[in-house]
């Protein structure tokens, strides 16, 4: 059987691209005003460049990747494009993927990122998001759970997570320059991780 | 001879400390710019960082200036695309004068770790006595 991998990309960003004013508008209150409209240039990019006729999970995440890392231009690019080119590692070769399977590629791009970015959970960064929702991922795996399942639990704890960024300073990037003023924004990283977490939720639903 | 790579946001700025530089170390050929993303917009690129410095490189290594936030992560990220292939440090300096005088450095043939340390150094410059 085909992977649906391009499909899945495809529509990540289609989302990140509609939420392009979303994330810029967050970004404005304690950034640069630039994460929507890089994402958004960094996926468009993403749109022309895969490989359409390529099956395998890890070719296409990977290639998904490096084009975020020259395309997207501030630190969301290696940030994001580190964790697609470590979830493509996980998934190399493959053309389907177990529940199991997207815990270990959810598990490399987290780890990818923190070793990336030298930051840790706590810090008003997009890893408010994910650790919390790849706890939730793998409790209800390990519970016997099937992945849109886990998925439901995973993007419940990530949107948990973007609650948890209103009510703490941010330490790491742009936003660390402002302090306590930073508290009571939302980050606009955890907000665009939630995103594509929810986006390959309703694309495996659907 | 030792490369030299530039990293930052902007174009303009890199090629700036470029002329700036090389008014000091005029026959140096081992510096490169990668800044900006390939349409000129203000960003930086991971990729064309990791090509920036395969070209810097002559065998003897290179040593990366990057201005800040993503220049510094991006450069890391390059970094860690070359897997070891390529002799390479970012330089914890200041990235005009850190540049200037790694330039001068290179020019007149020091080795990898002297340019570097050099490059260092500059962090303790003072401007006004």
């Amino acid at each position: 059987m085909p992977s649906r991998i391009y499909e899945c990309i495809e529509k990540i960003a289609e989302k990140i691209k509609e939420n392009k004013d979303l994330l810029t508008d967050l970004d404005r209150e304690i950034g640069d005003a630039d994460h929507g409209v890089n994402m958004a240039r960094g996926f468009s990019a993403v749109e022309e460049k895969i490989p359409k006729d390529d099956d395998d999970i890890g070719v296409v995440l990977k290639k998904t990747g490096m084009t975020l890392l020259s395309t997207v231009g501030g630190a969301s690019g290696p940030l994001y494009g580190t964790a697609y080119m470590e979830a493509g590692k996980a998934a190399a070769g493959k053309t389907e993927i177990t529940a199991e399977d997207f815990g270990a590629m959810l598990g490399a791009a987290i780890a990818g990122i923190q070793k990336r970015g030298k930051a840790v959970q706590g810090e008003k960064t997009m890893l408010d998001a994910l650790i919390p929702a790849q706890e939730a991922y793998l409790a209800k795996v390990a519970e016997g759970a099937d992945i849109v399942t886990a998925l439901d639990a995973a993007c419940d704890a990530a949107n948990k997570g973007i609650e948890f960024t209103k009510t703490i300073r941010a330490t790491k990037g742009r936003a660390s320059y402002l302090g306590d003023r930073s508290i009571g924004h939302q980050d606009p990283g955890a907000t665009s991780a939630t995103i594509t977490l929810e986006t390959i939720r309703d694309f495996l639903k659907g | 001879m030792v490369g030299l790579v530039i990293v930052s946001h902007s174009w303009k700025i890199a090629e700036g400390i470029k002329d700036l530089a090389l008014e000091m170390a005029r026959n140096y050929t081992g510096l490169h710019c990668a800044a900006g993303l390939e349409d000129g917009t203000i960003g930086t690129d991971a990729v064309r960082i990791m090509e920036a410095i395969q070209a810097a490189d002559s065998g003897d290594g290179v040593v990366v200036l990057a201005d800040l936030g993503s220049g510094i992560i991006s450069a890391e990220t390059a970094i860690d695309m070359l897997d070891g292939s390529v002799k390479v440090k970012i330089a914890d300096a200041p990235i005009v004068e850190g540049s200037i005088i790694a330039a001068v450095e290179a020019s007149i043939g020091s080795d990898f770790d002297k340019v570097l340390a050099e490059a260092e150094k500059t962090r303790e410059f003072h401007k006004i006595q």
